[in-house]
């Protein structure tokens, strides 16, 4: 390392550790929550989670996505026309003999429900499930009011006797063991039997709130959707209380926020068929109730109980839709956060995301919704404090992009909030990041840890010039203590170590193959060209062996590290000049060719937001993923003999999580099998590593547990351990103490 | 591909948990009182041929009743074959408590109206809506919970359905 790189470095931690940046109470944080409920999260998600998958497999892979499409079409429509929806809404709500107020925040939400109750002289109020009443703290409002109020969903009944928030959006308990709901139902009803059993849970909590339910005055709900043209509302249960707090009271008030709003019956079925499948992996809820206020079925009036006809009731039923604004206009017009209102709230990107898995809605969450989209939901109703207490847990592994009904890019959204957090600035401001190392340059307010890690290409790039002393130098225990201390980057992590001869320089000025079938740019991604530069060299050797010309050009980084960091701007500039490199060599009629998912998967998915159309399309259309490129060659003709073969050989392969948003583990496996290996693959949603993330301090334990998954999935076989990407390698070796390669490395020649 | 709506219909309610038996018109009466268990509450059928009055069944119950009652009685217009899915409509005649309160749900239901999708369940929908009737529920199974750690059936509605198919055709 030179003088002045050892400068550099130096600068940089004492700036760090001036400001403090180590988040010592996240990681106290997150320690309690993987040990508390950490074990019933992981089994709760991961069921819902295999579910899914399970009964989309059942209809189709192809039905499925026709379903997701037209939802997300419909979403878009209706989101794009909500003025006039809304109005709508009102209309039919009125013809139907019902009232619709659109409640501007949360206070005003909640004084109009306890005006409603107080109208209807009620004392006691019973509700289903419904995060926007959660997101309006209506509960305590109505509290306040003097009003007795019970939560009729047993999820939520345990919440409200814990006095905790909801750690899920579809199962808000989902973090409570049996035996602790025992014991927490015990001690505060002090029932005359055990209720050692789940069974005996529940039959308590029907008594007790079917009870509740019979002296109600108003009932409220939630709605999933908002029919315009019938003024009607859905509402997805499997327990059956929506429809009781519905019918049984003669006064129903519906809360929603506006963004549930579809035009008619019509463009619900998609969502029908979409949204148990996603959540819980149900074919189709328990009870999916259409309502359209007021219903003809009578109120009952349990004070006379011996009446016929339900009581002979004959009090009107009245009927309020509150829509409730609450942020959603403005998240409306702005560009990024627009898409958190498609979001129908099926929980699926929370049970498929690894870190939620582990740690659950009560870390990965804020002051009402969990998982991946929260961030954009606390961003857009709360405020991007709300956001970023728990965005950094979202490390855009993209496994819910796929999983999502309505197709939202959630990671792009966390990316995004990410950026307006580390600018702490409002929104809109046009603000350019300067690339480098130089902390003089850096933009207010970004954290200096983010540019570090942001910055890995210079880092790697200094590294790599000065290896290996510079490999040396960092493993030394006080630069691993002022990393930890400056940086947070964890002292139980192996740093990357740096080669000193770069993939690059390998390649240059070395021969190729004479008149090939087809011409090749390999990509030198910052890891394979300066960390692992062997499986770039068996990349090229593969590639020549199927008759084709490599080149491995000198250009620049892809732009993940930055965005990862929420540094939009970089990872900009970085595109655009990545797309420029790569223009003359598409012009030469060059395919690209990654071995790094995380960078194929920039190309692939998030250049579409950072580059202009046309440039975005043709790198899309001319990259691919090692593996997808040679699985083509083979099925175009060439030879497979020039590889190295199998022979039955075992290998056990986690493919990379991005790799597989993208549909690609395939072509590894494939190509594996042809070539006579016999190939188990992993389940796990992600490695836990996700590029920095693992080396955080405050995050380290999360990743491990995190890995262990699939640590315990190739535990016990003495098959070869292969992994696409360089995160997931490192976190295998790490956690199995045995070497894992690109599986590029076992096929070449 | 070819079998019957009716006895996938059978199989998808069997899937869910749920009964289910199929009778001729003429034996609806025998059938009916076998899927009984009393005390039992009922909201009127909507098929003209087809009625409540011969049976130990409450209709417009009082609120004590409809609280002890064993079973509820409801007909529906729709099942639904791949989903063992039927509809419970909001009608004066309380069809919806009827098939909420007891711990056993009885639909009564023709032949002739399983439709075999949702997608089918749908366009009939969109015809009810058109025609007013815009307040229905889809019922699927006995009610469920996973909130007390582990699955139950029979939280707020029934732990019990039997679907009793009029063959009509
Ligand atoms: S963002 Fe998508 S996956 Fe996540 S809760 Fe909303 S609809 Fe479901």
């Amino acid at each position: 390392m030179s003088e002045t790189d050892a400068g550099r470095l130096a600068s940089l931690v004492s700036r760090a550790r001036s400001r403090a940046a180590r988040p010592d109470a996240d990681a106290d944080r997150i320690r309690r929550l993987l040990a508390e409920e950490g074990d019933q999260i992981k089994a709760n998600t991961r069921h819902f989670n295999a579910e899914r998958y399970d009964r989309i497999d059942e209809i189709g892979a192809e039905r499925h996505e026709r379903y997701r499409t037209r939802a997300r079409e419909i979403k878009a429509d209706a989101i794009e026309r909500l003025p006039e929806l809304i109005d709508r809404v009102r209309e039919s709500v009125a013809d139907n003999g019902g009232t619709v107020y659109i409640a501007d925040d949360a206070a005003d939400a909640r004084e109009y429900v306890a005006e409603v109750s107080e109208g209807a002289d009620a004392e006691r109020v019973v509700k289903s499930k419904s995060m926007t009443t959660e997101e309006i703290d209506l509960n305590e409002g109505l509290e306040a009011r003097g009003l007795d109020i019970w939560e009729t969903d047993l999820g939520e009944f345990v919440i409200q006797v814990a006095e905790e928030s909801p750690s899920h959006i579809v199962g808000p308990s989902l973090h409570k063991s049996r035996e602790e709901i025992t014991d927490l139902f015990e001690a505060q009803f002090d029932p005359e039997e055990s209720l050692d059993s789940a069974q005996a849970l529940t039959e308590f909590a029907r008594e007790y709130l079917g009870e509740r339910i019979e002296a109600a005055d108003v009932g409220i709900t939630g709605a999933n959707f908002v029919l315009a043209d019938s003024g009607s509302i859905a509402l997805v249960t499997n327990e059956g209380n929506a429809r009781k707090c519905a019918s049984v009271p003669d006064t129903h008030v519906a809360v929603a926020g506006v963004e549930k709003i579809i035009p008619s019956i019509e463009e619900l079925h998609p969502f029908a068929e979409l949204i148990a499948r996603s959540a819980t992996g149900q074919a189709i809820p328990q009870y999916l109730s259409l309502l359209s206020p007021p219903v003809d079925t009578p109120a009952v009036d349990f004070d006379s109980p011996d009446e016929p006809g339900f009581g002979g009731s004959d009090a009107e039923r009245d009927f309020h839709l509150v829509l409730v604004d609450n942020g959603r206009t403005e998240m409306r017009e702005d560009d990024d956060l627009r898409e958190t209102l498609y979001c129908i709230r099926c929980g699926a990107c929370a049970n498929s995301c690894a870190n939620f898995q582990s740690v659950g809605g009560h870390a990965f969450g804020g002051e009402t919704y969990t998982g991946g989209i929260a961030t954009g939901w606390e961003a857009g109703v709360e405020g991007l404090d709300a956001a970023a207490e728990f965005n950094d847990l979202c490390t855009g592994c993209s496994r819910c992009v796929n999983a999502c009904p309505v197709k939202i890019d959630i990671p792009w959204i966390n990316t995004v909030v990410r950026d307006r957090i580390n600018r702490g600035k409002d929104p809109g401001l046009e603000d350019v990041l300067v690339d480098g190392l130089v902390p003089d340059a850096e933009e207010p307010g970004t954290p200096l840890r983010k540019r570090f890690f942001g910055n890995f290409e210079t880092v790697a790039k200094v590294g790599s010039a000065t290896a290996p002393v510079s490999n040396t130098i960092a493993s030394l225990t006080p630069v691993r203590r002022a990393l930890d201390a400056g940086l947070g980057i964890d002292v139980r992590r192996e740093l990357p170590a740096f080669q000193r001869e770069t993939l690059v320089e390998w390649a240059e000025g070395r021969a190729t193959v004479d008149d090939p079938e087809r011409r090749v740019v390999l990509y030198p991604d910052v890891y394979t060209n300066y960390v692992q530069p062997e499986r770039g060299k068996a990349a090229v050797r593969t590639l020549e062996a199927l008759g084709c010309a490599v080149t491995v050009p000198d250009v620049g980084g892809s732009g993940r590290a930055p965005l990862s960091q929420g540094m939009i701007a970089t990872a900009r500039d970085k595109a655009e000049r990545l797309a420029a490199d790569l223009g003359d060599h598409l012009d030469a009629g060059r395919d690209v060719v990654v071995v790094e998912p995380s960078a194929l998967a920039m190309v692939r998915r998030e250049y579409e937001k950072l580059l202009p159309a046309a440039t975005y399309e043709r790198l899309d259309d001319a990259s691919y993923e090692v593996f997808e490129y040679v699985y083509g060659l083979l099925e175009n003709g060439a030879a497979p003999d020039a590889l190295t073969a199998g022979d039955g050989d075992g290998v056990a392969y986690h493919s990379h999580c991005q790799q597989r948003t993208l549909g690609l583990e395939s072509h590894t496996v494939a190509v594996l099998e042809e070539l006579g290996y016999d190939v188990l693959t992993s389940d796990v949603e992600c490695c836990g590593m996700a590029g920095s993330f693992g080396y955080k301090s405050e995050y380290y334990e999360l990743s491990v547990d995190v890995g262990e998954s699939l640590a315990d999935q190739f535990e016990d076989t003495d098959r070869t351990v292969v992994a696409s990407g360089t995160s997931c390698t490192d976190q295998i070796e790490a956690l199995l103490a045995t070497e894992a390669r690109h599986p590029i490395r076992l096929v070449a020649p | 591909m070819s079998t019957s709506p009716v006895r996938e219909f059978r199989r998808s309610l069997r899937r869910v948990d749920a009964t289910s038996s199929v009778v001729e018109p003429a034996g609806f009466d025998a059938a009916l009182a076998d899927a009984l268990e009393e005390p039992a509450v009922g909201a009127p059928l909507p098929f003209a041929d087809l009625s409540l009055s011969d049976h130990p069944v409450a209709l417009d119950p009082s609120p004590r009743e409809l609280r002890a009652a064993r079973t509820g009685v409801t007909g529906s217009r729709l099942g639904i074959a791949d989903l063992g899915t039927v509809a419970v409509e909001s009608r004066g005649g309380g069809d919806e408590l009827t098939a909420l309160f007891p711990e056993r749900h009885v639909v009564v239901l023709r032949a002739s109206d399983v439709r075999p999708d949702l997608e089918s369940a749908f366009a009939w929908l969109a015809e009810e809506f058109d025609a007013g009737r815009d307040s229905l529920v889809f019922e699927t199974g006995p009610s469920a919970t996973g909130d007390m750690g582990a699955l139950v059936q029979g939280v707020h509605g029934p732990e019990a359905i039997h679907v009793l198919v009029v063959d009509d055709e």
